[in-house]
């Protein structure tokens, strides 16, 4: 198969998401992305904004405020479970970034909605937060206590 | 819209995947998921490729991007979303998940998730070799 670089370059970046979906709940593992991605740990960040429009770090706060989300409204675990599942250090900074990111706190948000039954990939995709709604996320202002 | 049948529509016949390379493709399909050919016809202006679930209607076309309906702008950037993952994907089911998950990492698949539990069954998900997305789900008993 014959790719233009600019779709190599994609195929390899799509990789690395991919990785990231998986180990949502890990630590942002820059190095290992890189490699993934074939480039060097300080190409990685620019390249992945290039392609996705977002740094990894930000994709990967959307990812995990999206997967609590789904936790929420699909168990009935306690909040602080869910905040350490999908990746968070505290529940302060869970609580803080959920809230600034979604628009309201877990537990509102878990009154607010019913389970869903659809296929989890599209509960992922159509839920997850839109860049910058409402607002920036606080774990870009404040570093998330999860080593990064 | 109507739901009384009168249209007349019986079934969902074929489903056109965007793949960048055919030969590449028809591996992948029929080698690792075991779709079988249903058509591979030269038509001169396009290579009709069908595959398909034995046993099952629905048939996939294995559609080059490029040719003659899309310009050569429009081409790329048809290719750049199948290659970021930007496109729509494939929902397959098996009757033992774990099995055909294992026989795919064996084969060196990609992997963008592995086996989880579900409210619905159970399901994992692929890539195939362009970026397209491939779940594949058993359902609860």
């Amino acid at each position: 198969m014959a790719l233009t670089p600019q779709e190599d370059v994609n195929r390899r970046m799509l990789r690395a998401r991919d990785e990231m979906d998986r180990r949502y709940a890990e630590p942002l593992d820059l190095p290992t992305l890189a490699r993934i991605a074939h480039l060097s740990a300080s190409q990685f960040g620019r390249v992945f904004k290039e392609v996705y429009g977002e740094t990894p770090h930000r994709y990967l706060q959307r990812r995990r405020v999206e997967r609590a989300m789904t936790l929420l409204r699909q168990t009935d675990r306690p909040v602080t479970d869910i905040a350490w599942d999908v990746g968070f250090a505290s529940l302060g900074t869970f609580s803080r970034t959920f809230s600034t990111v979604v628009g309201c706190s877990p537990s509102e948000f878990r009154t607010r909605h019913e389970p869903v039954h659809v296929p989890s990939c599209f509960i992922a995709a159509w839920t997850r937060p839109r860049e910058g709604a409402p607002r920036t996320a606080v774990s870009e202002k404040r570093p998330d206590p999860s080593p990064a | 819209m109507t739901n009384d049948n009168s249209n007349h529509i019986t079934s969902l016949h074929i489903r056109s995947v965007p793949v960048l390379d055919q030969d590449e493709a028809l591996d992948f399909y029929t080698s690792h998921l075991g779709f079988e050919v249903r058509d591979d016809i030269d038509l001169g202006f396009m290579r009709w490729l069908t595959i398909g679930v034995p046993g099952q209607d629905t048939s996939l076309l294995l559609e080059l991007v490029g040719g003659p309906q899309h310009d050569e702008a429009t081409a790329a950037q048809v290719r750049e979303l199948v290659t970021k993952g930007a496109l729509g994907g494939l929902f397959l089911q098996s009757d033992d998940v774990h099995a055909t998950y294992a026989a795919l990492v064996d084969a060196g698949v990609e992997v963008t998730q592995e086996p989880v539990e579900q409210p619905y069954g159970t399901d994992f998900g692929i890539r195939d070799p362009f970026g397209n997305h491939v779940r594949v789900s058993q359902p609860n008993a």
